[in-house]
């Protein structure tokens, strides 16, 4: 990206994220956002992590985009996993460990189904 | 596992339940069947969907229809449309279609994230998805049409305060600063947040480091600074790599450094670490960090807008300060007076720590009260237990008991009750919670952090934990509790630093809300919560005992004797009231006393 | 994060703190994060480090003793290989920290500020770490652990070498 100089380039830069997340949506492409604040990776969202990295390369899953985020403010249920798939409302989870995490991918990522143990939807 | 097309979350919440969910529920599990879908969709009950006074409610994924208001006659007509044709229902749909996503986030409604609008919600190592949030539109709006003056104006028209605890107007702050001669200026950011209980701060800039540096940029348009550091405490050793990432593309793009925005504003950042000493948390003790001395306070004035960061004009705000003012500008100075009360504009983060359901941070408009944030926010106390008291303000703070509870959340309320806003820590306690106890160690923690260079608080509070540890160990002697009380005031006196003023508080008010409990302590030797170790015992009641010497075996210390089959009997000369007993038995048998 | 160097007659402490003054310029606003390195790599901060500071950069050593006796996370006395952090702050108390505490203690045979007799742990208690809503807490070296209950201590120290 190029320095901004001016309010025009802030709004192109603006316009151009705006698109590449349109982009993943309507792609159908499924997002995996994991909560990496102090608080997730205390509660082991790093080992949650690794764990969905591990099993959608163990299974060659495509169409998924994993990235991070940071503390959304339910401590007390973290290791914390969101995923949206394509334009689809996100769902949160809470208290993703180790085959949970697993679960998620195969079960809500992969088929579509949600895994209602580990909504948290409060 | 089955697979199910779709799935149906039914809100089961106390609320929907009286408006008739479970009704609702089972309409739609009766009609599901009826058209033979039942195995094809799945009906589920869930907790608190987010609008339950527009309940019956339901959430249908993967489209994601929200449905409010429903009726029993809706159902088949609803389960054709949405399930057999693949359409959504438009009149049942909640208006204006709201973002699941924030829905879910939301416990209530009674929350408005403004500082915390995108943590959660962005990745905060890209810049990019800040721009997309509209940040460093505030910045590019006022470096291109606001003099530096109406920004100050601005901002003292939407009433901000001071959110590192004290309160201060921060306009004023910033004018002082903007006024004052010096050659060059400075803009700091505390983020030593030292409170005990607080991480507000750090799921900032962990979460949305790019809200602080926008903030801090336009503060230093503002006062015609050059140069600001964020001083980041050590043990947050996540939030100061994701804040130096965050700078490190703010100057990529030209954000930071010469030139902004093709202007002659220039203004760079740099973060400086804290090193454990909580005493940093206080202004002029965080300046002396930065120029490389002990922590040490020293008198004001000169404040740090006259004489700051080595001796330059420095305008100091905390982490949450700065992070209001993108949107207050974008938004407009009206929004952010429209939320509080009268003199405490705005919203506040809190982290809810301790005995209650939903420990996290939240955030809520000044004016809500500690019931609405404990039990509607917080959820109420875990376990169901009675609640006992809630801490604010940090250990400079005091507990406020259950007669507190209604009382409305702002600067002005708190420091009438006796206690301080403080950064936004709140410890919920249940009535398991020793508040001689729980003095004590707070007590033990500003002894541990005073910085040793007055009297009255390297002396005084150590002469006060004394007392304490002596009650607690079920030495109180008569004329404790008067010998505390005139040390507190002594204390407050003379202090030379916040830390040392605020060091007494936590005693002061316990003793004025349970005093009682001072006494029992002290003329009983007991403690109610069964908390003080000195003060229990452990035994082992006749009726609930089988026998099973599980007790015994556990022991740390062989206190436990008895045969098998036969009531065990704990030695109250050699137990150490550890308390694994209690946790082993299966029978109850092991009580407190 | 700066990588703790490995224990043995090899460190050089000169060498080390050398490139912390030459990394930060011999400044004495820079004092804190060059004392903050050579904490980091070595584990402490050794009296000769002090010297070398106090002739290159020109600061009585008294007065350098003063600023890294000050400061928590900085340690004048060599600590062990892993240094354990509990935090001992009300809201991890309320929440069980106590018997967490004691639990560590009863498994590394040492109590507050010991460094045990092999040279592998050092055990310290720390104010808040900030993460209070997943209480109790603790820190070994980098590593932060949340959820803490007195079992799942041999499992975690059994990590470490």
């Amino acid at each position: 990206m190029n320095a901004i100089k001016s309010l025009e380039d802030l709004k192109k830069i603006r316009e151009q994220a705006l698109e590449k997340r349109k982009l993943k949506e309507t792609s159908g492409a499924a997002q995996v956002i994991v909560g990496m604040g102090t608080c997730g990776i205390a509660a082991g969202a790093r080992e949650t992590m690794k764990a969905i990295l591990d099993y959608i390369e163990k299974n060659n899953i495509e169409n998924v985009i994993v990235t991070q985020t940071g503390c959304i403010g339910l401590c007390e249920q973290e290791p914390i996993v969101q995923v949206a798939i394509g334009e689809t409302e996100k769902i949160t989870y809470g208290k993703v460990i180790g085959e949970v995490a697993e679960k998620i991918v195969a079960e809500h990522v992969v088929n579509g189904n949600v895994v209602k143990d580990f909504i948290i939807a409060a | 596992m089955a697979y199910f097309r779709s799935h149906v979350l039914v809100c089961n919440d106390p609320e929907c339940l009286g408006k008739g969910s479970m009704e609702i529920m089972a309409a739609l599990e009766a009609e599901l069947k009826k058209q033979g879908l039942n195995n094809e969709v799945e009906v589920l009950d869930t907790p608190r969907i987010g609008s339950c006074e527009n309940g019956p409610e339901i959430l249908v994924y993967p489209e994601g229809h929200h449905y409010l208001h429903l009726q029993k006659n809706d159902i088949p007509y609803l389960v054709e449309e949405q399930f057999l044709k693949g359409r959504a229902v438009e009149e049942l749909l909640a208006k204006p279609k709201t973002d699941a996503a924030q829905e879910l986030r939301e416990p209530t409604e009674k929350e408005v994230r403004v500082v915390l609008r995108n943590c959660g919600e962005i990745n905060p190592e890209n810049i990019e998805d800040y721009i997309a949030a509209d940040g460093y539109a505030a910045l590019a709006k006022v470096i291109s049409e606001t003099k530096p003056d109406q920004v100050i104006e601005n901002i003292k028209n939407s009433g901000l305060r001071g959110r590192g605890g004290a309160g201060f107007p921060t306009w004023l702050k910033w004018s002082l600063t903007r006024k004052a001669e010096g050659s060059k200026k400075f803009v700091v950011c505390n983020a030593d947040e030292g409170d005990p209980g607080a991480f507000m701060n750090r799921s900032v800039l962990e979460g949305d480091p790019h809200s602080v540096v926008e903030g801090m940029t336009i503060a230093a348009y503002a006062i015609g600074a050059s140069q600001g550091y964020i001083y980041c405490r050590a043990e947050y050793p996540i939030a100061v790599r994701t804040v130096n990432i965050a700078i490190d593309q703010a100057r990529e793009l030209g954000l930071l450094g010469k030139h902004i925005f093709g202007t002659d504003f220039t203004f760079d950042l740099e973060v400086r670490q804290g090193a454990g000493a909580f005493v940093c948390g206080e202004e002029t003790a965080l300046i002396a960090s930065i120029e490389g001395k002990r922590g040490e306070p020293r008198p004001r004035p000169p404040f740090p807008a006259a004489e700051g960061v080595f001796g330059y004009p420095t305008n100091i705000n905390n982490v949450e300060t700065y992070a209001n003012v993108p949107q207050i500008l974008l938004k407009g100075p009206e929004w952010f007076a429209s939320m509080g009360t009268e003199k405490s504009k705005g919203t506040k983060t809190f982290a809810l720590a301790g005995d209650v359901k939903n420990t996290g941070l939240i955030e809520v408009p000044f004016g809500i009260t500690l019931r609405e944030i404990i039990y509607d926010v917080g959820g109420g106390i875990k376990n169901d237990r009675p609640f006992k008291a809630v801490q604010t303000g940090g250990p400079m703070g005091g507990c406020l008991p259950e007669n507190y509870l209604d009382l409305p959340v702002d600067y002005e309320k708190l420091t009438e009750a006796g206690s301080i806003m403080g950064s936004g820590g709140m410890v919920v306690m249940d009535d398991e919670t020793c508040m001689v106890d729980i003095a004590r160690f707070f007590m033990e923690f500003i002894q541990d952090e005073s910085c040793g260079k007055c009297v009255p608080c390297r002396v005084g509070t150590r002469r006060m934990l004394e007392i304490l540890t002596r009650i607690c160990d079920g030495e109180g002697r008569d004329g404790d509790i008067e010998l505390l009380e005139s040390l507190s005031d002594e204390i407050r006196e003379d202090s030379l630093c916040g830390l040392g003023k605020g060091a007494p508080n936590p005693v002061v008010i316990t003793l004025n809300h349970f005093r009682h409990e001072y006494e029992v302590h002290i003329y009983n030797k007991e403690c109610p919560a069964k908390v003080c170790r000195a003060l229990i015992n452990y035994e082992i009641n006749p009726a609930n005992c089988v026998g099973c010497t599980l007790c015994a075996k556990n022991c740390p210390v062989d206190a436990i004797s008895g045969e098998r089959k036969q009531t065990h009997v704990i030695d109250p000369d050699i137990c150490i009231r550890c308390g694994i007993c209690k946790q082993v038995c299966n029978f109850d048998a092991v009580v407190v006393k | 994060m700066t990588e703790k160097v490995k224990q043995g007659p090899e460190i050089n402490v000169i060498r080390i703190t050398d490139n912390a003054i030459d990394q930060f310029h011999a400044k004495r606003e820079e004092l804190i994060p060059i004392l903050m390195e050579i904490n980091q790599k070595i584990g402490y901060i050794p009296r000769e480090a002090m010297k070398e500071i106090s002739s290159r950069m020109r600061i009585p050593q008294s007065q350098l003793y003063s600023v890294a006796s000050f400061y928590h996370m900085f340690f004048t006395k060599k600590t062990g290989s892993h240094v354990i952090k509990f935090c001992e702050s009300a809201p991890c108390h309320v929440a069980g920290g106590r018997e967490v505490w004691e639990s560590i203690q009863e498994q590394l045979r040492i109590g507050p500020d010991e460094t045990s007799p092999d040279e592998k742990w050092t055990l310290i208690s720390t104010s808040c770490l900030g993460v209070c809503a997943v209480g109790p807490v603790m820190m070994v070296d980098d590593d932060i652990y949340g959820n803490l209950t007195p079992d799942q201590i041999p499992d975690i120290l059994a990590k470490y070498e």
